[in-house]
């Protein structure tokens, strides 16, 4: 079976690839720089993996740093795990940085990755220097009012749904389809991003098989829309950092983004933090202008 | 006592009769850190058949690699539980099942005849509000038994707030067609149970045996 290539302007593989075992969970994880040059953690959003850092890492190692990185449990090529948490990604979050530095080092994260990073370092403040939060700052959507009745039905609805998922997730694949699909279905998630970096994006974060290419995201994955969790949690963690804080912000909402408005942010911001908006961006800021993200990311590094 | 084992997802979980009988089903589910053979051994008089859940990660059911415990997912274990049982049960909860048993009393309000929570461990959860948890990285070398020692670590500080339990509670108020679909006969009253305490639909002060008297007549 011929396996399918891709190249696009500015990607570049990591320099080093390996397995770290996270109490049981292996997990893939990536580094692109000298290995001699001071570390930073590059951390992924959900459904997302490291390899979507393939142009924006190369950058931030060109400026003279080590980028580590790692697919989630679940995600790109580490383990599917029985359990997902957002602790549990905290938890692995930690191992994976324990085993290379016990110091304090700085940290970028983009999305799930930016909000459950604020949680590890609101509790755990010694495992960074610094932070760059990139659109993973949840904040309280202004909603329409909604009747108490239409909300019971609709949580009675996304309960129930999610239950009798769970009936048939030991069952669950991912759909196959050609390798075109598979780039035309992340689109519909990813909708400003090129077809060819999605296509790029397939090459890493899919598999081949014998009946079409399949992304490697664990199919029995899939979030209820409930929960005890709620985007005022994250804002009262960023508050409280006390590390230098970059937050990133694109104005234009997407399928995957947490529709935050800069005006909600602002409040939360930490002291001496700075949260820089880039207008007519959507949520994968540094996809859509990786020099102008890792430049801003490598001033506020040094 | 013989033992069903169940698929939820990759766990295997173990269900556990403990004994047969004519009528609806109790389900009794237990609390963090035990298993059925404990809940089991409660003082409980019913006329229907009785079954015992272990949880994930608990008694005989599977033990995951690296954690990830949630309510939730405990709940989908009783989910899975009551599909096999096949009929409405009604529940009986300690400790953390009283929590468990009380979202699926709340999710799958048509299946589930009255709730009884009991006091037991995990009955307090975590902290209703924003705190800054030092997150544990591991658990260092242990055995392959049970119970996880993750489960005993993320199900005790899950986060059970007052505007989530009681958006729950509406849920059992509006499917069960029970009028008081839950009954509180526990001595310990963490903030959750506050919250459903001052609600319709909740009876306070009653025995764990009134109020199974009280379902088994429904």
């Amino acid at each position: 079976m011929l396996t399918e290539t891709r190249t696009y302007p500015g990607a570049r593989r990591p320099d080093r690839t390996y397995r770290h075992e996270a109490d049981g969970v292996g997990l893939a994880v990536y580094e692109w720089g000298r290995e001699s040059d001071p570390v930073v953690f590059m951390v992924h959003g959900g459904s997302d993996f490291a390899g979507t850092f393939d142009v924006f890492a190369p950058l931030i190692a060109a400026g003279g740093w080590r980028v580590v990185a790692w697919d989630a449990r679940g995600h790109g090529d580490s383990d599917h795990a029985a359990l997902y948490s957002w602790e549990a990604d905290i938890r692995d979050a930690l191992s994976v940085m324990g085993s290379i530095t016990d110091e304090p080092v700085p940290v970028v994260a983009h999305s799930k990755g930016g909000a459950f990073m604020m949680q590890l370092l609101d509790g755990s403040p010694y495992r960074a220097s610094r932070m760059v939060n990139i659109d993973g700052m949840p904040s309280k959507r202004r909603m329409p009012d909604v009747p108490d009745h239409d909300q019971t039905r609709i949580l009675a609805g996304d309960v129930a749904k999610w239950l009798d998922y769970r009936h048939i997730a030991h069952s669950a694949e991912r759909k196959p389809g050609t390798f075109e699909e598979l780039a035309q279905r992340r689109a519909v998630m990813n909708p400003r991003l090129s077809i060819e970096w999605l296509e790029y994006l397939v090459t890493i974060g899919a598999r081949q098989d014998e009946d079409g290419w399949r992304w490697k995201l664990d199919p029995t994955m899939r979030f209820g829309g409930f929960g005890p969790w709620h985007a005022e949690q994250s804002a009262l963690r960023m508050v409280s950092l006390t590390i230098p804080f970059l937050g990133i912000l694109g104005t234009v909402d997407e399928p995957m983004g947490w529709g935050a408005r800069a005006r909600d942010l602002q409040p939360w911001i930490p002291a001496g933090g700075r949260l820089e908006v880039m207008e007519d961006i959507g949520h994968f800021v540094h996809i859509e202008d990786p020099e102008g993200v890792s430049k801003m990311v490598l001033e506020f590094l040094s | 006592m013989s033992i069903s084992y169940l698929q939820h997802n990759r766990i295997s979980l173990a269900l556990h009769t403990v004994r047969e009988g004519s009528g609806r089903p109790l389900l009794l589910l237990h609390g963090l850190g035990e298993d059925a053979t404990r809940v089991s051994q409660m003082p409980v008089k019913w006329a229907g058949p009785v079954y015992a859940l272990d949880f994930t990660g608990h008694g005989a059911s599977t033990v995951p690699r690296g954690g990830g415990y949630n309510a939730e997912i405990l709940m989908a274990d009783v989910d899975i539980a009551l599909r096999h049982i096949g009929e409405p049960v009604t529940i009986v909860g300690r400790g953390l099942g009283g929590y468990i048993g009380f979202l699926i009393s709340c999710g799958r309000a048509a299946l589930v005849r009255g709730l009884v929570i009991v006091d037991g461990p995990g009955l307090a959860g975590g902290a209703s509000n924003t705190v800054s948890t030092t997150e544990i990285a591991s658990v260092g070398k242990r055995n392959a038994g049970t119970p996880d020692p993750w489960a005993l670590i993320e199900l005790s500080r899950d986060s059970r707030p007052a505007s989530y339990v009681l958006s729950f509670l509406r849920l059992a108020i509006a499917n069960s067609g029970i009028e008081e679909p839950v009954a509180i006969a526990s001595k310990v009253s963490p903030k959750w149970i506050d919250a459903l305490k001052r609600e319709a639909g909740v009876i306070t002060d009653i025995s764990m045996q009134e109020a199974l008297d009280m379902y088994a007549a429904l």
